[in-house]
């Protein structure tokens, strides 16, 4: 591997900005954001990086890599081609704070625009309830989730139609599942992924499934499901034909 | 006149891991007004790292295990310098905060007849933790996050506090600044609940992120609290060596529960070689035994890899410094070996540890269903912290309440693994309680715009030095290195001595600590804010190291290798002395009741 590396990060804030090179040591199995630490912490003390647990389990370090968008600190250098400067930007998705750092509080307000948990009453006297691990395991997928944002970051609905204020993106379509799937939830979230949350801007691309660092089957065991629920309840031909009788 | 924005309610939590999200859902539901500040993003904080479960004696797996059981050996792990009310209290309340989770929709791993499922941990007599697969910590902050952003509480994400606002002797509310424009804010507040975490970035090698700069013990301390137990910094004995710029970050204790073993670069199971007398008795005498533990058998008892973390941590230290390591400087954690045992291993594996196995793939190239980890200890938690009421919560401070890491007193001088996650639950949901309590009792309290103004002033300082000023990330570095090498796993008092020359000599730097740029989401400015409130713990931790002159829990002094029977009568109190000097001093145990006492005889 090579001992130096440059690396083009995108430097400005909402009003503008442009790249800016910097060129830094790097040794054996860094991953990008140990790069982009040490060239904070020589080079330019005052510039915006989050990140948080290093390890690829809180989703912080969110940035588009050479294009792709990625967590910083599970890329590792030995698999980028360090002939090239190695280009570093914000998410596009959402509007810049500064430098690497984005605004991603829309995430925020619109998961609080899902109808929260609601159990079936408890299953044994104690209070407590019983549930096989198969059943389980179908949500625990879903819920590996660390909120990272890429799914949303690459989804052409929000990319480049900008749907934001429609449409609530894969993370969100995953949340869903995760609660319509639950084998204890008894509330009924389909009236809105229809008609508040526009699943059907989704046409099963499955650019966030790709980009996923978690690896969850975004489009097929979240999606594609949820999809099948609102074609069922309102799309349904023969269920049609018995309402127009 | 600084400006700043305003924004006044009953109770403030300053954190939101699991201790504060969990303290402002309980505040929230007594119908108080709760604001959450917190220095990253809702659901990021250091809870999420957690990996292997959450203590809690439902007894779903063993019917053998109780309340009793678990506080025996809370306070034995805690080499009986816990507060035995503390320990007590958590005891008996986790099983009803877990399965509280669960009707939030937390999805645990299950047993067989669908209840719960737990698993085996260092220092727990039974299998106790609640788990899902590797990643419980996530689960657990997720499901407080879902639930509470519909209780009522308001959240300031990515903000930082700076002091605490004081009315008398009475705490009044906290002023900060947001990081992603850098405006001052004020808090005004009934009663504060600190939830901020450990202090782990005080130390080179950690499994903790950049936010662990000991922000609450500092906070706490300038307002007047006391600090206690400053001496227990817990390593654990289990994180990865290489790569370098991975080294420190956590590898779950759950591998040795699943069945992984510690060998050194013999090949050998060093850790039979060296079993505490304290825990003879329970500790397997064979390989074969400890398997069988592993496996469920109940008259098997456990293998010594799940002795307490102190002890395993030296173990592997000591093996390192014999020449017995691996090539990056380590020991081998082998989970893989279970191949022997069990038909498709790789798959169960894969399947109990997924985040493990992802983590060792993805940054070390290592597949470990097919080969051994290299790890070595990191310094992952904080037992002391803010002294607080066993059972309220709060600090000698009038409505100032600590909870989860930054709240000293439940694991003494050592804590188990597991026992974390129950705290935050146990005494997040009693502070929150107890704190939304003394706002409906206490009307508002009065607000000094000086000491807002002064802690204003103080945090611009570092733009009037420049760019030409101090380099804070250097400064932050010198500072790991100091506290690495001089007050780390093994310390002697010269060398502690020489600490404390370094943490004044970089408190001389810091004062010059110089940045550029503005205010606007600036890293280096947040980090010259951090400095402050690193070397103040730093200098807590390494005056009650040297004060304490024996070995015991996750203290190991060279210099008085034996454990004193006088000083088990002792803590360890921190606090600002008249002129502003650190004081500190030994504090007597209050004599614990009969009926505890009784259980712990019953359960040697």
């Amino acid at each position: 591997m090579a001992d130096r590396a440059m690396f083009r990060i995108w430097r400005g804030d909402a009003s503008g900005g442009k790249h800016q090179d910097y060129t830094t040591p790097v040794d054996e199995g860094m991953v990008v954001l140990d790069a982009v630490h040490r060239i904070q912490a020589r080079q330019a003390p005052d510039m915006a990086v989050r990140w948080n647990c290093k390890a690829g389990k809180c989703g912080s370090c969110s940035a588009e890599i050479n294009g792709v968008p990625k967590l910083m600190c599970m890329t590792r250098l030995s698999d980028l081609n360090l002939d090239m400067p190695v280009i570093l930007e914000p998410m596009h998705a959402f509007p810049s704070i500064r430098d690497l750092v984005t605004d991603v509080s829309w995430n925020f307000r619109v998961k609080k625009t899902i109808k929260k948990f609601r159990p079936r009453a408890p299953d044994a006297p104690d209070g407590t309830w019983r549930m096989q691990q198969a059943d389980v395991e179908r949500v625990q997928e879903f819920r590996k989730c660390i909120e990272c944002f890429l799914c949303q970051d690459v989804c052409h609905v929000l990319r480049e139609h900008h749907k934001h204020d429609e449409f609530i993106g894969p993370r969100f379509l995953v949340y869903a599942a995760a609660l319509e799937m639950h084998p204890l939830d008894v509330e009924d979230r389909v009236t809105d992924l229809k008609d508040k949350h526009s699943i059907g801007y989704c046409n099963i691309t499955t650019c966030c499934r790709q980009v996923c660092p978690e690896f969850i089957t975004i489009t097929e065991n979240a999606i594609i499901p949820l999809k099948e629920r609102v074609v069922d309840r309102y799309f349904d031909p023969l269920k049609q034909l018995l309402n127009i009788l | 006149m600084t400006e700043y924005r305003s924004y006044p309610y009953d109770v403030l939590v300053i954190g939101a891991g699991g201790a504060g999200l969990r303290a402002a859902i309980e505040a929230a539901a007594t119908g108080v007004k709760v604001g959450v500040v917190c220095k990253s993003l809702l659901g990021k904080a250091h809870t999420v790292m957690a990996e292997g479960g959450v203590a809690a004696a439902l007894a779903n797996v063993d019917d053998r295990d109780n309340w009793r059981v678990h506080f025996a050996d809370t306070m034995r792990g805690g080499q009986y310098l816990n507060n035995w009310r503390m320990a007590e209290l958590h005891a008996k309340e986790a099983p009803d905060r877990v399965r509280e989770l669960e009707a939030w929709g937390a999805l645990f791993d299950r047993t067989k007849d669908g209840r719960i499922l737990q698993r085996n941990f260092g220092g727990h007599r039974y299998p106790r933790l609640a788990h899902v697969g590797d990643r419980t910590g996530l689960e657990m902050i997720r499901t407080l996050q879902d639930h509470g952003i519909h209780s009522g509480m308001e959240v300031h994400m990515e903000c930082t506090v700076l002091s605490l606002l004081l009315d008398g002797g009475r705490v009044a509310g906290a002023f900060g600044y947001d990081r992603e424009k850098g405006h001052f804010m004020m808090w005004p507040a009934k009663a504060v609940v600190l939830a901020t975490g450990g202090i782990g970035r005080a130390f080179k090698i950690t499994s903790n992120s950049w936010e662990y700069t000991g922000d609450g013990d500092a906070l706490a301390y300038r307002a007047g609290a006391e600090l206690l137990d400053m001496e227990f910094v817990q390593f654990h004995p289990t994180g990865m060596v290489w790569p370098i710029s991975v080294r420190g970050i956590l590898v779950t204790e759950g591998v040795r529960g699943e069945g992984g073993v510690l060998r050194n670069s013999d090949g050998k199971r060093f850790m039979f070689d060296d079993i505490p007398d304290l825990y003879k008795e329970q500790t397997a005498d064979t390989e074969d035994e400890g398997w069988r533990y592993t496996m469920g058998d109940k008259n098997a008892r456990r293998p010594p890899e799940l002795l307490t973390r102190d002890h395993v941590a030296r173990c592997i230290n000591r093996e390192v410094k014999a020449g017995r390591g691996t090539p990056h400087g380590g020991v081998f954690l082998d989970i893989a070996w279970i191949k022997k045992h069990i038909k498709n291993a790789p798959e169960h594996i894969k399947r109990k540890l997924p985040s493990m196995y992802h983590q060792f793939k993805e940054l070390a190239g290592i597949d470990i269903t097919k080969e051994a980890m290299e790890v070595g200890p990191t310094t992952h938690y904080m037992m002391g912290g803010i002294r607080v009421d066993g059972d309220s919560q709060m600090s000698t401070v009038p409505g100032l309440f600590a909870a989860g890491e930054v709240a000293a007193g439940l694991h003494g001088a050592n804590r188990l693994g597991g026992n974390s996650l129950s705290d935050l639950l146990v005494f997040g949901q009693r502070a929150g309680r107890f704190a939304a309590e003394f706002a409906k009792q206490n009307g508002a309290a009065a607000i000094d715009e000086a000491q807002a103004e002064a802690a204003a002033a103080a945090s611009l300082a570092p733009f009037e030095h420049g760019a030409a000023g101090e380099n804070p990330y250097q400064i932050q570095y010198d500072l790991q290195d100091s506290m690495q090498d001089l007050v780390g796993i093994v310390r002697m008092e010269d060398e502690m001595q020489r600490a404390l020359g370094a943490i004044d000599a970089l408190r001389t730097r810091a004062a010059r600590v110089g940045i550029g740029g503005n205010r606007q989401y600036n890293n280096g400015w947040h980090t010259a804010m951090d400095l402050d409130n690193m070397l103040l713990v730093s200098e807590a931790i390494t005056r009650a190291a040297l004060l304490r002159k024996e070995s015991r829990g996750a203290q190991f002094r060279e210099d008085y290798p034996g454990k004193d029977p006088e000083w088990g009568k002792y803590n360890i109190v921190a606090r600002r002395g008249a002129d502003g000097e650190m004081l500190v001093e030994k504090r007597a145990i209050q004599p614990m009741p009969g009926e505890l006492k009784a259980v712990i005889e019953e359960m040697k």
